[in-house]
C-alpha cells in the first residue's frame, strides 16, 4: 500500500523534512566525512602536526596482528550473541503462540527488557555476577567453579555475551511471535492431519514460513551485537581483562579517545562503516523480498 | 474406506455449548453432506471428527475403534480445508507428498503414487508449481489431491468450493462428486450452500443451533422437511410459512381470511384450534383466478421461470414461482394445492404427519 501525501507549496514539507535532514548532516554526514578525512592523515601525539599519509593507516591496520584478533574476537562474539539471542526468542515465542493461560501477561513482561537501557542493563548484570557479592558468582562457587570475570578471559566474553544477547532477546521475541501468528493456522493443521506432530512440524512447516524472519532478524543482530553493544561491554569489562572483549568498536573508542591515535581510529570507523552499509544493503534487500511475497 | 459413527458427541467452549449431543452413522463408502447458517456447529462437528479439536465428551467411532481422544496423526484422516492450506514453500509434488514421506513411504512409492494422483486430477504439468503461481482451482485440485494421495480412512471437505467463483465451483462440485465416487471413500462435507448440499450429497444433515434437526436423502428432506427450520432452509426461493389452526376434527388448516384447506393426507392429531404452521413451496403455489388476490411487488426473472414476491390482501408476504415470465398484471390470483402443503405445529415448528 502507497500513500502519498501531497502538498501545495514547498514551504511546509521543507520545515518538515529539514529537521531531520539537518540532524543526519550534523551528527552522521559530517563527522563521517570528517572521520574518512582523518583516516588519512598522520598526527603527532601532541595535535600539533598533521600530515597526509593517504592509505597508510588501512594498510598499518590491516597488518596490525591485535586488529585481526580483535576482528576476530568481534566475528565470535557476534555470531554467539545473534544464535543465543534469536535461539532464546524463537523458544519462548513458540510458547508463548500457544493458547495459554495468562499469555497476555507473559508477553508484555518478555518485551520488557527491550526498554532497558545498555548500561543499566550491565549494572544489572555486574550485580548478578560480581564475584563478591554476585548471586550468581556465589552459586558457581558452591559448586565449585572459580568465578572471576575480572580475571578470567573466557568468563568475561561469557559474561558480555550474556548481558549482550540478554538486551536483544525481546526484539527478536516480537518479530517471531509476529511472524509465527502470520502463519496461517490452517497451514499448520494441514501439517497435523498429514501427520506431522512436534519437532518435525516445527522443521518442515513453521521454520521454513518463518526464513524470512530468521534472515531479518540475523542481519539486526549482528548491527546490534557489533555496534549496538559498546555501553554494555564498556560498562562491564571496559574491553579487559587485557583485551579479551575488546570488540571493533572498543577498539575504536580506546585508540581514537584514549591513545590519542585518531588517523588509525578513524581508519577504524571507516572500515566499520563500510560494514554497516553492506549489512543494512542486505538486510534492505531481504525487507525488499518480504515485501514482494 | 471405513464406517464412522459419533455418540452423543458434545462440545463446548469456555461456558457456551457449540454441540449439543450429536449421533450420526456414517455407511462405508457414503458421502454425507452437513449442511446449516453459520454458527450451527457444523464446522466444530468436522473439526472434532479430524482431531483439530477435543470434544467435551461423546465417542466418536472410526473403523471400530474410538478415536475422539487421539491426535489427528492417529486417525487417518484426510481434509480439504476452505482456504486449500496449502504448504506455500513447497512444491505441488512436495505438497501431496508431504503425509507419504512423514509415513515412511519409499522415494520409489512416494513417486508413484503421487503422479498417480496427479494424472487423475490433471495436475501432472504443475507438480514443480509453488502453490503462489496456481489459480484458485487448481490449487483447490492440489487440495483435493493431497487428501485423495493419502487413500485414508475417511475424507473431511470443509466448505472447499466457497473460495471459488460461480462457474468454477459448479465444476468443482461436479468433479469433487464424480471423484468420491470413484475412490468410494467415506466422506463427510460440510457447506452451508443448499445447492451443493442437495447435489452432492447421499445423505443430508441439517443442523441448526449445535443439533441435527434432520438426516435423510436430498429428495426426502426437500419434500418432506422434519422442521419449519429446514423447510425454510432448503430450497429457493424458501418455503412460504403461513399462520394457521386446527379445523374440522383434525383434517383441514384455516389459514384464516376464510380459505380453510383440506389435508390431502389424512387427519392430524389435537383439538381444533391448535396452532398451526403451514409451509408451501414457491412453485406449488398455483395460479387460480377463483383463489386469493396477491399485489406482487418484486419480480425476479430467472429465465427459465420468474419469481414474484408480493403480498395478499391482509399484508401476508408471499412468493410465487411461475414458469416462463411474469404476468402482464401487478395483481393476480393464486390458490395452494391441498397436495402440496407442509404442516408443522406452530409451537415446536415439528412437521406433523
Amino acid at each position: 500500500m502507497e500513500r502519498r501525501t501531497i502538498f501545495a507549496g514547498w514551504v511546509l514539507p521543507v520545515c518538515l523534512v529539514a529537521p531531520q535532514l539537518l540532524l543526519t548532516f550534523f551528527f552522521f554526514l559530517w563527522p563521517a566525512a570528517q572521520a574518512m578525512w582523518f583516516s588519512l592523515m598522520r598526527q603527532d601525539a601532541f595535535g600539533i602536526r598533521t600530515e597526509f599519509v593517504g592509505l597508510e593507516n588501512f594498510t598499518d591496520l590491516f597488518a596490525d596482528p591485535l586488529y585481526l584478533d580483535s576482528a576476530v574476537r568481534t566475528v565470535v562474539f557476534c555470531s554467539a550473541v545473534a544464535v543465543l539471542a534469536m535461539g532464546t526468542a524463537l523458544l519462548l515465542a513458540v510458547f508463548a503462540d500457544r493458547e495459554i493461560r495468562g499469555r497476555t501477561i507473559y508477553r508484555t513482561l518478555l518485551i520488557w527488557p527491550y526498554a532497558v537501557a545498555p548500561a543499566i542493563a550491565a549494572v544489572l548484570w555486574v550485580l548478578l555476577l560480581n564475584p563478591q557479592i554476585g548471586i550468581v558468582a556465589h552459586g558457581l562457587k558452591a559448586i565449585g567453579i572459580i568465578w572471576d570475570y575480572r580475571l578470567n578471559d573466557t568468563q568475561a566474553m561469557l559474561v558480555v555475551i550474556l548481558a549482550s544477547a540478554w538486551k536483544q532477546v525481546s526484539y527478536n521475541f516480537i518479530f517471531f511471535l509476529a511472524g509465527l501468528q502470520s502463519i496461517p493456522k490452517t497451514v499448520i493443521e494441514a501439517a497435523r492431519m498429514d501427520g506431522a506432530r512436534g519437532w518435525r512440524r516445527f522443521r518442515t512447516i513453521t521454520l521454513p514460513l518463518l526464513a524470512p524472519t530468521v534472515f531479518f532478524l540475523i542481519v539486526v543482530n549482528v548491527v546490534y551485537a557489533a555496534f549496538d553493544t559498546f555501553a554494555t561491554i564498556q560498562a562491564i569489562t571496559h574491553g579487559g581483562p587485557g583485551k579479551a572483549t575488546e570488540t571493533l568498536m572498543l577498539k575504536v573508542y580506546r585508540d581514537g579517545l584514549i591513545n590519542l591515535d585518531l588517523g588509525s581510529s578513524s581508519a577504524q570507523s571507516v572500515v566499520l562503516m563500510v560494514g554497516v552499509v553492506v549489512l543494512t544493503a542486505l538486510q534492505f534487500r531481504f525487507i525488499g523480498r518480504r515485501n514482494a511475497e | 474406506m471405513a464406517t464412522l459413527e459419533l455418540h452423543d458427541l458434545r462440545k463446548s467452549f469456555g461456558a457456551t455449548a457449540v454441540l449439543h449431543g450429536v449421533d450420526l452413522a456414517l455407511n462405508d463408502g457414503e458421502m454425507l453432506v452437513i449442511v446449516g447458517a453459520s454458527g450451527c456447529g457444523k464446522s466444530t462437528l468436522l473439526r472434532l471428527i479430524a482431531g483439530l479439536e477435543i470434544p467435551t465428551s461423546g465417542q466418536i467411532i472410526l473403523d471400530g475403534r474410538d478415536v475422539a481422544q487421539l491426535d489427528p496423526a492417529e486417525r487417518d484422516i484426510a481434509m480439504v480445508f476452505q482456504n486449500y492450506a496449502l504448504y506455500p514453500h513447497m512444491s505441488v509434488f512436495d505438497n501431496m507428498a508431504y503425509a507419504l514421506k512423514i509415513r515412511g513411504l519409499s522415494r520409489d512409492d512416494i513417486a508413484r503414487r503421487v503422479r498417480e494422483t496427479a494424472d487423475i486430477l490433471g495436475l501432472g504439468p504443475l507438480l514443480d508449481r509453488k502453490p503462489r503461481q496456481l489459480s484458485g482451482g487448481q490449487r483447490q485440485r492440489v487440495a483435493m489431491g493431497r487428501a485423495i494421495v493419502r487413500e485414508p480412512k475417511l475424507f473431511l471437505f470443509d466448505e472447499p468450493l466457497s473460495n471459488l467463483d460461480a462457474k468454477l465451483r459448479v465444476s468443482m462440485r461436479a468433479e469433487i462428486k464424480r471423484l468420491q465416487r470413484r475412490m468410494g471413500v467415506t466422506s463427510l462435507y460440510v457447506t452451508h450452500d443448499q445447492v451443493e448440499a442437495m447435489t452432492l450429497g447421499d445423505r443430508l444433515l441439517v443442523m441448526h443451533q449445535g443439533v441435527p434437526v434432520q438426516l435423510a436423502t436430498p429428495m426426502e428432506v426437500f419434500e418432506r422437511p422434519a422442521t419449519t427450520y429446514v423447510a425454510g432452509f432448503i430450497g429457493a426461493p424458501a418455503m412460504n410459512l403461513l399462520p394457521a389452526v386446527l379445523c374440522q376434527d383434525g383434517t383441514a388448516a384455516d389459514l384464516g381470511r376464510g380459505l380453510i384447506i383440506p389435508f390431502a393426507d389424512g387427519k392430524r392429531d389435537g383439538a381444533d384450534g391448535r396452532k398451526l404452521t403451514i409451509g408451501i413451496r414457491p412453485e406449488h403455489i398455483a395460479p387460480d383466478p377463483a383463489g386469493m388476490a396477491m399485489q406482487i411487488d418484486l419480480v425476479e426473472p430467472l429465465g427459465s421461470e420468474t419469481v414474484l414476491i408480493g403480498r395478499l390482501d391482509d399484508g401476508e408476504l408471499l412468493s410465487v414461482k411461475v414458469p416462463g415470465r411474469a404476468p402482464a398484471d401487478a395483481l393476480i390470483h393464486v390458490s395452494f394445492p391441498a397436495a402440496a402443503l407442509h404442516v408443522f405445529d406452530a409451537e415446536t415448528g415439528l412437521r406433523l404427519g
